[in-house]
């Protein structure tokens, strides 16, 4: 077990995290330079594309400057430490044991105060080669490189310090062009009112958009605004099957909702955990481990 | 009509200053509409305006209930608001391209339609530019786009928004630079009259510069930057096209994802643009009676070039289909089956048929190659693209992203999203629709509707040509090369005879368009054919 090896000696340091999230749970990939891949490549694009506009390059250094703003803003209001976080937040679902009962589903729309057809963690009815029936949850895949985050005119999509994807809902003009982007559908739109929600404990704010606004991209944010309170997400914490775990890459550790803890990096390696459309090179932080679940009933209908 | 017969008896007192009596029937065709309003102007301008109106409440009420009562929902987010975009935008190519072509390769033919093609281009492209508004979920916010501190330019969208917002201001330039040797004359035309349109037009004229003649020097330097532009004006509308292509093409959805996307929106911009153009050169002819300067054969130019970019498209749609198709990667081949085959048939039929193959028919058999079968042609062209425009957005839009193939009801067949047409997207398009001829009645009230000064100075060259070729007999074809259009130039004083047409560029064998020459005075006003005059129009404006 090479990657735990290296993981173990990091973690008794004080290392880099993001050096740590690197050599983390990827024993099958070479770390990848972070200004390799979409975000350099459209930087790169960007420039070209903007030849066109006689204004791109007044633009591009007020783009930049801001670009470096809201990033650092947003981090501070997740990430407890400026500049450098503590976590690296992950999640694994272990489909071996989805029963596709969708208690994720509901308890996390009544979480956020979402309409029925916002499901921020959907379950999707899937057939493997043998033809059996298995569940599988698709939350917000909290992308390492996002395709959803360039392609917002105004960033409204922001990724946090500590790993996460979120919308700043009081930004978003409504172009749905990031739910264009997203290879995993995972983004939903508020296209009429959102559900009326009872004072909540935090503003309104990406890490906690509640209530959502109308006309803007809402999607599932891991419950961005309760993991620093040590509070599991309600998707894992209400799941009866322990499937969802929520999983935290500077620290190595993964927890479900009902009180199984493992050392995150060895439960993948040792279960064989998969990316979803690893193709797209997003290189996903939601890590599945396969498996075709509860007997179900195999001429079900899919969903 | 009684207008008619007021111009009439007015117009000749009103060509003082000795200009030849063609020219004076130039101006009076090309001011006709901003001095006289028929009966027909203020019905249709309600009648248009009501439209609007219905659109405009339409959009109201959707700023009040959300997106959703358009029909969308998470598995259609892109639509009809962004087709119309795409749509409109795309017609605005044909006004500005083929003015700014057909001047750069000196197609004399193109005079008189050049200020109907401009202003053509100049009102449809703020229309499509408007369809970001209902586009957008919170429009309030849609400062956030020209605010730099908020800008992402790794964003398409940010990019279109800059291509487009460019693409405006050459357009308007382009339609303003030939207007302002045009202007003295409007003024003049003006002068006399009372009431407050005419002080507003005075105002106006004045305003942009143009009450005093265009001296020769001044000129040159206008005819330079039209030139220019009208060079500028090509690599722009054609990066503005490919950069709305970007916002479907640079994702990774099967059917948005397509290396041809930019190719392919140009194509279709010109194609539909193209189309456009020749109906409201048709209906404004017809409305204005310009059929003196316009004749059928312009029409079945613009029929050439039409089905030329309509067999282009074609050939894109067919190459994408094919590729995608045949490669039978999951998501491709069943995006491709859901349009041949599946839910999405119907629309992309009825483009095959309506914008595939008909309009190739019609300017291919003889028979139908008139100016009204080109019009038809047309018309049927723009409904079709916009339908085209559909059948590119709505399904990878409505895609399946987290099936599994093998499912029940897996990609190939079932879980697809589907978009529900519901009363106010279709009235926001019909709004969009009708206001097109609405701005363009609206902006001939205030310019002349015929390029006059570029009409007269080609027509003096065309005069020396014509004097040349009766020196020599008066035949009616003049060899190829010895005129940019090689066509004869006169039709001859019985104007109402077929006229045969050599093919451009090609020597002898000519075939026969079965066109007619117009009739020349047109409805039986102005002089009557009996004098003699060298018919205006009759040396040049037909090629
Ligand atoms: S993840 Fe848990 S809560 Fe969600 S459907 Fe599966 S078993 Fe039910
Ligand atoms: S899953 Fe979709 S919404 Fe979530 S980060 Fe990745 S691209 Fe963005």
């Amino acid at each position: 077990m090479t990657g735990s090896e290296r993981r173990d000696a990091a973690s008794a340091e004080d290392r880099d995290v993001l050096d740590d999230v690197q050599s983390a749970n990827r024993p099958e990939r070479e770390p990848v330079p972070v200004t390799f891949g979409r975000r350099g490549f459209l930087r790169g694009a960007t420039i070209g594309g903007l030849g066109i506009a006689a204004t791109g390059a007044l633009g591009y250094a007020f783009g930049a400057s801001s670009a470096s703003s809201a990033s650092s803003a947003s981090s501070a209001t997740t990430a407890g430490a400026a500049g450098r976080a503590t976590h690296q937040w992950a999640m694994v679902i272990d489909l071996r044991s989805c029963n596709g009962c969708k208690l994720c589903t509901t308890a996390c729309q009544a979480a956020h105060f979402l309409h029925e057809d916002q499901t921020w963690i959907d379950v999707f009815t899937m057939r493997d080669a043998s033809g059996k029936h298995y569940s599988m949850p698709r939350p917000c895949m909290m992308c390492e490189d996002p395709p959803c985050v360039p392609v917002c005119p105004v960033q409204a999509n922001v990724r946090t310090a500590d790993g996460l994807t979120l919308v700043d809902q009081s930004r978003c003009i409504g172009t749905r062009i990031c739910m264009n982007a997203c290879p995993y559908q995972a983004r939903y739109f508020n296209w009429s009112k959102p559900r009326p929600a009872p004072r909540q404990p935090f503003p309104q704010e990406p890490a906690w958009p509640v209530p959502q606004v109308e006309g803007t991209v809402g999607k599932c944010i891991t419950c961005a605004a309760m993991l620093p309170a040590g509070k599991l997400p309600e998707c894992v914490s209400r799941c009866p099957m322990g499937v969802l775990y929520l999983g935290d890459l500077a620290t190595d550790v993964a927890v479900n909702g009902i009180g199984t803890t493992v050392k995150l990096s060895e439960f993948l390696a040792d279960n064989d955990a998969v990316t979803f459309k690893e193709s797209y090179g997003t290189h996903p932080r939601v890590f599945y481990i396969p498996g075709s679940g509860q007997a179900l009933d195999t001429d079900a209908e899919a969903g | 009509m009684p207008e008619d017969q007021e111009r009439e008896a007015e117009s000749p007192a009103r060509g003082e200053g000795g200009l030849p009596e063609a020219r004076e029937h130039l101006r009076i065709a090309a001011m006709r509409p901003v001095l006289d309003t028929p009966r027909w102007w203020w019905p249709a301008v309600i009648a248009l305006g009501a439209v609007v109106v219905v659109g405009l409440a339409a959009w109201a009420v959707q700023l009040a209930d959300g997106l959703g009562v358009a029909g969308y929902n998470d598995r259609a987010f892109w639509a009809v608001y962004e087709a119309d975009l795409v749509a409109f935008i795309g017609v605005s190519y044909g006004g500005a391209v083929v003015s700014a072509i057909l001047r750069l390769t000196n197609a004399t033919w193109r005079a008189p339609l050049t200020r109907i093609a401009e202003a053509t281009a100049l009102v449809t492209l703020p229309i499509g530019m408007l369809f970001i508004v209902p586009h957008l979920g919170s429009p309030q916010r849609i400062w956030e786009l020209v605010w730099p501190p908020y800008w992402n330019l790794s964003s398409p969208i940010l990019w279109d928004f800059f291509a487009v917002s460019t693409y405006l201001l050459a357009t308007a330039v382009f339609f303003y630079l030939p207007l302002i040797a045009d202007l003295p004359v409007a003024a003049a035309r003006m002068a006399g009259r009372a009431g407050v349109r005419a002080r507003c037009c005075r105002l106006l004229y004045r305003a942009v510069g143009g009450e005093r003649e265009v001296g020769a020097s001044k000129r040159q330097l206008i005819e330079g930057s039209i030139g220019l532009v009208a060079i500028m004006v090509i690599p722009m509308a054609v990066s503005v096209h490919s950069v709305l292509s970007f916002a479907f093409a640079s994702s990774s959805r099967a059917g948005y994802a397509e290396t041809i996307f930019p190719v392919y929106f140009v194509v279709a911009a010109l194609y539909s643009g193209i189309a456009l153009v020749a109906v409201a050169v048709a209906a404004l002819r017809r409305l204005f009676h310009l059929e003196a300067f316009i004749h059928p054969r312009h029409f079945v130019r613009l029929g050439f070039i039409l089905v030329g970019f309509g067999a282009v498209y074609l050939y894109l749609t067919f190459t994408e289909y094919l590729v995608d198709g045949y490669s039978g990667t999951t998501d491709n081949a069943a995006w491709v089956r859901q349009v041949l085959i599946g839910r999405y048939w119907i629309p992309f039929w009825f483009y095959f048929v309506a914008a595939g193959v008909v309009p190739m028919l019609i300017v291919a058999i003889p028979r139908l190659r008139t100016a009204k079968g080109v019009v038809v042609a047309s018309g049927l062209v723009v409904v079709a693209m916009w339908v085209k425009r559909l059948v590119i957005v709505i399904p990878p839009a409505t895609e399946p992203l987290v099936r599994s193939p093998l499912a029940a009801g897996g990609v190939l067949e079932g879980n697809w999203g589907s978009y529900h047409f519901t009363w106010v997207p279709i009235s926001i398009t019909l709004a969009a629709t009708a206001a097109i001829p609405l701005l363009l009645l609206l902006v001939f009230r205030f310019v002349p509707i015929l390029p006059i000064a570029e009409m007269e100075e080609l027509e003096s060259y065309e005069q020396v040509l014509t004097e040349a070729i009766e020196v020599t007999g008066g035949t009616t074809s003049l060899s190829p090369g010895g005129h940019p259009g090689g066509r004869p130039l006169i039709p001859p004083a019985s104007a109402c005879a077929p006229v045969v047409l050599p093919p451009p560029g090609a020597g002898g064998g000519g075939f026969d368009l079965s066109l007619r020459a117009d009739c020349w005075p047109p409805h039986g006003h102005g002089p009557s054919g009996s004098t003699g005059l060298p018919p205006f129009g009759s040396g040049g404006w037909g090629r």
